[in-house]
């Protein structure tokens, strides 16, 4: 019985995290557009897209094809369960961020292995270039999550939310200021936002990884960027706003970091991948460990 | 299922991703429509970089005998609830290109049109005109240029390979020719 409870339960979060994560897509479009100073497609524009994708035939490259891309999504849902969202924390013990992180490189790994396998030369560009920028990333932001662990005590994202309760002033992004920055940053690149976005070039390597997806392919990939986006915004409210008592302020706090994001994105040109590894390994690398120094000393 | 594939066409009338292939001078017509101006993107209309992503391919302008087999190969890597946009006079009747050696007349003869936008050049305000037709067209379950290609499949072979045999090579072996040189 304890067992259907959680599966559904573990079905809802799914559910939500697609929602809101395509809801985020979609207002993020408007917010772009708006900054272009055009009116922009409607907030639900990206619901219809999926749908519409979803209702298209497909062409598949073969197996190895499928089931990254079915992997990539699955494993990105798999890492969503164990993440607490507001009162909704299904497995209170078990919230381990390395874990968590396992899952996300995972997702990108089957990401990785499909659209290789469809043996177009722009695919495997793109592909490289997200790997190495996400080496570019990971440095930074496990040097901030170490100075978090330090200071909380604890792996646990159950605890470290739990750690930060009693008001505003207890958030770790007040008491770690570099370290926020730091992620921020790192954050940046996670979510593959401009000057950060050198995998998905559209007018250089032709959406780079998406090259070869078509129809209910580009439908896993955009449900892909759904449940990764709602993931990373997730975590860095658990890890610096003090998670949140209920879903609704916790959409809230993610939509505030998505918004920065996003508005990074729409006024930066884009770095070249070695350029992006390069600042990645100083400026967020430096901050995050005088962070550390600061949270050991 | 009738209501599930009215629904169907319903979203893919909301959401239409375009490939453009310009190679005409019509090329310039689409940067205002798509940026501040005009901003296509509130109809949901977004260009899109592989043939794989896209559903409307929309052809601007001219195509010579070369350009044409490089759009069928697009047309072909499209995948099904696909429609073709001729954009200005030269995919009509040729346009000014009427009585040139190497370049096709009427793009309808080699894969199906569902809408022409006439002019030279048609405004900005004429290619949201036709999305807006197209997308009227698509709910009502009418353009189905797609299915109407893979019947008569075989007419349209016939048609691009009677042109295409125009960009075979005039002389037959390269070699002999380096070798006079």
């Amino acid at each position: 019985m304890m067992f259907f409870l959680k599966l559904i339960q573990g079905i809802g979060v799914g559910v939500l995290s697609i929602s809101v994560g395509l809801l985020f897509m979609g207002i993020g479009r408007k917010i772009t557009a708006r900054i272009h100073r055009r009116y922009g497609p409607p907030a639900i524009q990206n619901f219809i897209d999926v749908f519409k994708l979803f209702s298209k035939n497909s062409i598949s490259h073969g197996f190895a094809y499928d089931l990254g891309l079915v992997a990539g999504v699955s494993a990105l849902l798999a890492a969503v369960v164990f993440l607490p969202i507001g009162q909704i924390n299904l497995f209170p013990t078990n919230s381990s961020l390395i874990m968590i992180l396992y899952l996300m490189t995972m997702a990108y790994l089957g990401m990785a292995m499909g659209v290789s396998s469809s043996g177009n030369p722009n695919a495997t560009i793109g592909i490289s270039r997200a790997l190495t920028m996400m080496m570019g990333y990971e440095v930074p932001f496990a040097a901030v999550i170490f100075s978090v662990y330090i200071f909380a005590r604890t792996g646990s994202l159950t605890n470290i939310v739990a750690a930060q309760s009693g008001g505003f002033l207890n958030w770790n992004m007040v008491r770690l200021p570099f370290g926020f920055l730091a992620a921020e940053i790192a954050l940046q690149g996670m979510l593959g936002e401009k000057p950060f976005d050198m995998a998905i070039a559209p007018a250089e390597i032709a959406s780079g990884p998406m090259v070869e997806l078509g129809g209910k392919y580009l439908g896993f990939g955009m449900l892909q960027h759904a449940v990764g986006l709602f993931l990373e915004t997730g975590i860095m409210v658990n890890l610096f706003m003090g998670g949140a008592s209920n879903v609704w302020i916790f959409v809230v706090k993610q939509f505030e970091l998505f918004f920065i994001a996003l508005l990074v994105n729409a006024i930066l040109p884009r770095f070249r991948v070695e350029e992006g590894v390069a600042f990645m390994w100083k400026i967020p690398l430096l901050l995050g460990v005088i962070q550390a120094l600061i949270v050991v000393l | 299922m009738s209501e599930w594939k009215e629904l169907a066409d319903y979203f893919r009338g909301r959401s239409m991703w375009m490939l453009h292939y310009c190679t005409g001078c019509g090329a310039i017509e689409l940067p205002p429509t798509m940026t501040s101006r005009w901003d296509m993107e509130r109809f949901g209309i977004t260009p899109m970089a592989t043939p794989r992503q896209a559903d409307i391919l929309l052809i601007t302008g001219y195509l010579s005998v070369k350009s044409l087999k490089r759009v069928v190969y697009t047309y072909e890597q499209m995948s099904a609830p696909k429609w073709v946009l001729g954009f200005g006079s030269c995919t009509i009747n040729g346009g000014v290109y009427w009585d040139s050696y190497n370049v096709i007349t009427k793009l309808d003869k080699y894969i199906p049109v569902d809408l022409y936008i006439a002019g030279c050049m048609p405004r900005p305000e004429a290619i949201l005109d036709a999305f807006i037709k197209l997308r009227e067209l698509v709910k009502k379950g009418e353009a189905k240029g797609y299915e109407k290609y893979v019947k008569n499949y075989e007419w349209y072979k016939a048609n691009q390979d009677k042109v295409f045999r125009r960009t075979t090579p005039v002389l037959k072996k390269p070699e002999e020719v380096t070798k006079s040189a």
